[in-house]
């Protein structure tokens, strides 16, 4: 977005386009925490520049017709105004409309904070907003793994601490992924150690696992790591993955394996994936999984793993026993051919 | 014809409830100023229980029906359910005011229901005879809904008379059971419904004799397999099942394969009602037509309308699942007929070289744990394993036992 601050406002000020203590700032995303942080870094460049910044939040449903022009209206002492508007994409027809003018007229004294959510709703302030070359910060939710990673090594970096990658991977694992918890993890980290942070002094801070999936438990059973498919069930179970769910991933597991061992010989790997129904990555995968495995060991896994589904639906009195039992079962039948 | 005709092979119970209902019909003429007549051969409360398709609702239905005849022959001595006077037509074809038959498509009975038809059933009749109620599936009540009708059952008002059918006395609640009187069919003879087909459905005796052998003893699915092609095709493809699982592969094909076809079944019996269904609602919704937007606040009631329907496709998808196996059951049956060399008649005479070479090829020991196999995935189904799963654990259990 190109922004020309000082010729659209003729402010006295010049504005770079990364300064906090432009006239607008748009705050875009609905992760929460890098809101807080865009809003935390605007207040506090104006507390910097000025020790008696009046700042004010303001919520959608106290944003009356009006509000506004009084908080923006010139005060008596000339002092610095921050105006925080939270969820802008909610705020009513009526305002819109005295936000849209204000945008084209902001005020010297007042730094407007605007945090949006960024979908479809209220896309109308958004767009004005940007059109009047607002200041804007992105703050999207991180759905990947990759990027929690990113986000956790910025953190030391800023902080001014050396990591291994090590470190932030089981810092992330262990944490799972609420960016705040994992924020204030850095935080505590970065000041109680001393020196580069490595993998041990994770390990010593925060052990365990904030998310297990079914899939990986199945992965592992597949694999026949007994202990390690068993570890996984147990921090799956405790982070409240449903039983039934982890029965159906070893179903499709043991499926996966009992149909690609049995799928005609020198196909083309697009035609297999097509023939049995699954991506290409997975094929490969399965076909890592499929060594040890016989044809009697899947008939026995199988009906280990029916067996469980049976247990986990209220035909047993405890589905983690029902569960383990199976995840054993499928563990030990994957070695049966020997490896 | 009388209203029996359709009670095949049932001649004890078709006795037992003429009596009821001759007694049933010299209650209400009696004076009232007279002493009451004799009547234990009528009781206001049955459990009509047998196994599944040997005709309890019908036999239920046809009891209606004699209760309800208002034959002017009765004057004259002849038994009550003459098959023709307005009493018994309207009872057979479902119209009469005064007999309510509940069923359901879904999976149970709720509380909720049964709530409303144990109001419905203190009314008085409207034919001055009996008011009767058919509760076809007994055993789907839920457990709340047998409680509701505990006292409506035990005693209901004067002329009320209930007809619970159930599978097998365990079905139904005990403190249900205890009030009704009991009556057990059997398992119709196969002449005796080969006979009915030919005589009602008007089908070739051949195919008629067909049909009841491979419906073990099942009327409907007799009916079905004599008169419905794709049945028959249906019922084939179950039956190449035991070739196939010689290896994993088959297995899980086999599995795959009886999941789709009642995945199919559920969606062809879908694509007639739920369309209809849910068109009829949006337009007594007032949004008829396709695209108009629902009224504010309606979009609960199409959401209960999806979720019945859902149910109904569940239903669907096990009762056709439960047929195949059944189907799978008496194949391995007709094996262990010849391997024990039984002098029975084999259900699947047409595949009996196959038999002898399943029969040849293993021991009875292996046949019988292949049927305990087929039973274990029924018994699985009813219990919500996934349907695939419990299939194909069933499956592998065929090849490796």
């Amino acid at each position: 977005m190109s922004v020309r601050h000082g010729m659209l406002w003729g402010m006295a000020r010049t504005t770079k386009k990364d300064d906090p203590l432009a006239p607008v700032t748009l705050a875009v995303g609905q992760e929460d925490l890098l809101v807080d942080r865009a809003v935390a870094q605007v207040v506090a460049a104006a507390r910097a520049d000025d020790p008696d910044t009046d700042v004010r939040e303001l919520t959608p449903d106290l944003l009356r017709p009006g509000t506004l022009a009084e908080l923006t209206s010139p005060s008596l002492f000339a002092e610095r105004k921050v105006v925080v508007v939270r969820a802008a994409q909610d705020v009513a027809a009526d305002t819109v409309k005295e936000l849209k003018a204000y945008l084209t007229d902001p005020a010297a004294e007042i730094t407007l904070v605007l945090a949006h959510a960024g979908g479809a709703k209220g896309k109308g302030l958004l767009d004005a907003a940007r059109k009047a070359g607002a200041r804007e910060v992105p703050c999207p939710k991180m759905t990947k793994p990759a990027e929690r990673l990113g986000f956790v090594r910025t953190e030391f970096r800023a902080a001014g601490r050396s990591v291994t990658e090590e470190a932030c991977r089981a810092l992330v694992d262990a944490i799972g992924s609420d960016l705040r918890e994992l924020a204030s993890a850095c935080g505590q980290l970065a000041a109680d150690v001393e020196g580069t942070i490595d993998e041990a002094v994770v390990a010593r801070y925060y052990t365990g696992r904030a998310e297990a999936s079914s899939f990986t438990v199945a992965d592992r059973a597949v694999e026949g790591r007994t202990a390690q498919a068993l570890e996984q069930l147990r921090w799956a179970l405790a982070v409240g993955v449903a039983p039934v769910l982890i029965t159906s991933a070893l179903a499709q597991g043991v499926r996966a394996v009992g149909k690609l061992a049995t799928a005609p010989r020198g196909m083309r790997p697009g035609d297999l994936a097509r023939e049995l129904g699954m991506p290409p990555w997975k094929v490969d995968k399965v076909r890592q999984q499929m060594r040890g495995w016989t044809g009697d060991g899947l008939a026995v896994a199988l009906r280990a793993v029916a067996e469980a589904d049976e247990a986990v639906k209220g035909a047993g009195s405890d589905p983690a026993y029902a569960l383990e039992r199976a995840v054993v079962a499928v563990a030990q039948a994957a070695r049966s051919g020997g490896r | 014809m009388t209203v029996w005709d359709d009670v095949v092979g049932q001649q004890r119970v078709v006795d037992q409830l003429s009596a009821a209902a001759l007694a049933a019909g010299a209650l209400i003429t009696a004076d009232p100023a007279e002493a009451r007549p004799d009547s234990s051969a009528m009781t206001h409360a049955w459990l009509f229980t047998g196994p599944p398709g040997s005709g309890r609702a019908t036999a239920a239905r046809a009891f209606a029906a004699a209760l309800q005849c208002v034959s002017p022959d009765r004057a004259l001595g002849a038994a009550p359910g003459c098959g023709f006077c307005e009493g018994c037509h309207t009872t057979l074809v479902g119209t009469h005011a005064d007999v309510e038959v509940v069923r359901t498509d879904l999976l149970t009975i709720g509380v909720k229901d049964t709530r409303d038809l144990v109001r419905r059933s203190s009314l008085t009749p409207a034919g001055g005879r009996w008011q009767v109620i058919v509760l076809e599936d007994a055993d789907r009540l839920t457990e709340g809904a047998g409680n509701v009708l505990l006292k409506a059952v035990e005693e209901p008002a004067p002329r009320t008379v209930w007809l619970l059918c159930a599978p097998s006395l365990e079905d139904v609640l005990p403190t249900i059971r205890s009030r009704c009187r009991a009556l057990v069919l059997r398992t119709p003879p196969a002449e005796a419904i080969a006979d009915t087909l030919v005589r009602r459905d008007g089908v070739d005796p051949q195919m008629a004799a067909f049909a009841a052998r491979a419906a073990h003893g099942h009327i409907g699915r007799a009916r079905r397999l004599a008169t419905d092609e794709g049945a028959r095709t249906r019922r084939e493809e179950v039956l190449r099942i035991p070739q196939m699982v010689s290896d994993i592969g088959g297995c899980l094909k086999a599995a795959q394969q009886l999941v789709d076809s009642a995945v199919e079944d559920a969606r062809q019996v879908a694509e007639g009602t739920d369309a209809k269904e849910t068109e009829e609602l949006r337009a007594a919704l007032g949004a008829s037509g396709a695209g108009s937007r629902l009224p504010r606040g309606t979009a609960g009631v199409l959401k209960d309308l999806q979720d019945r329907q859902k149910r109904r496709a569940t239903r669907t998808q096990r009762d056709t699942l439960d047929r195949a196996l059944i189907d799978l059951a008496g194949f391995y049956r007709d094996v262990l007929a010849v391997q024990v060399g039984a002098a029975t008649e084999l259900c699947n005479a047409e595949l009996r070289p196959t038999i002898d070479r399943f029969a040849a090829s293993s021991t009875p020991e292996h046949t019988l744990r292949r049927i305990e196999a087929v039973l274990d995935c029924r018994r699985a189904l009813d219990r919500n394993v996934a349907p695939l799963l419990a299939l194909e654990a069933m499956t592998v259990s065929l090849r490796a036992a």
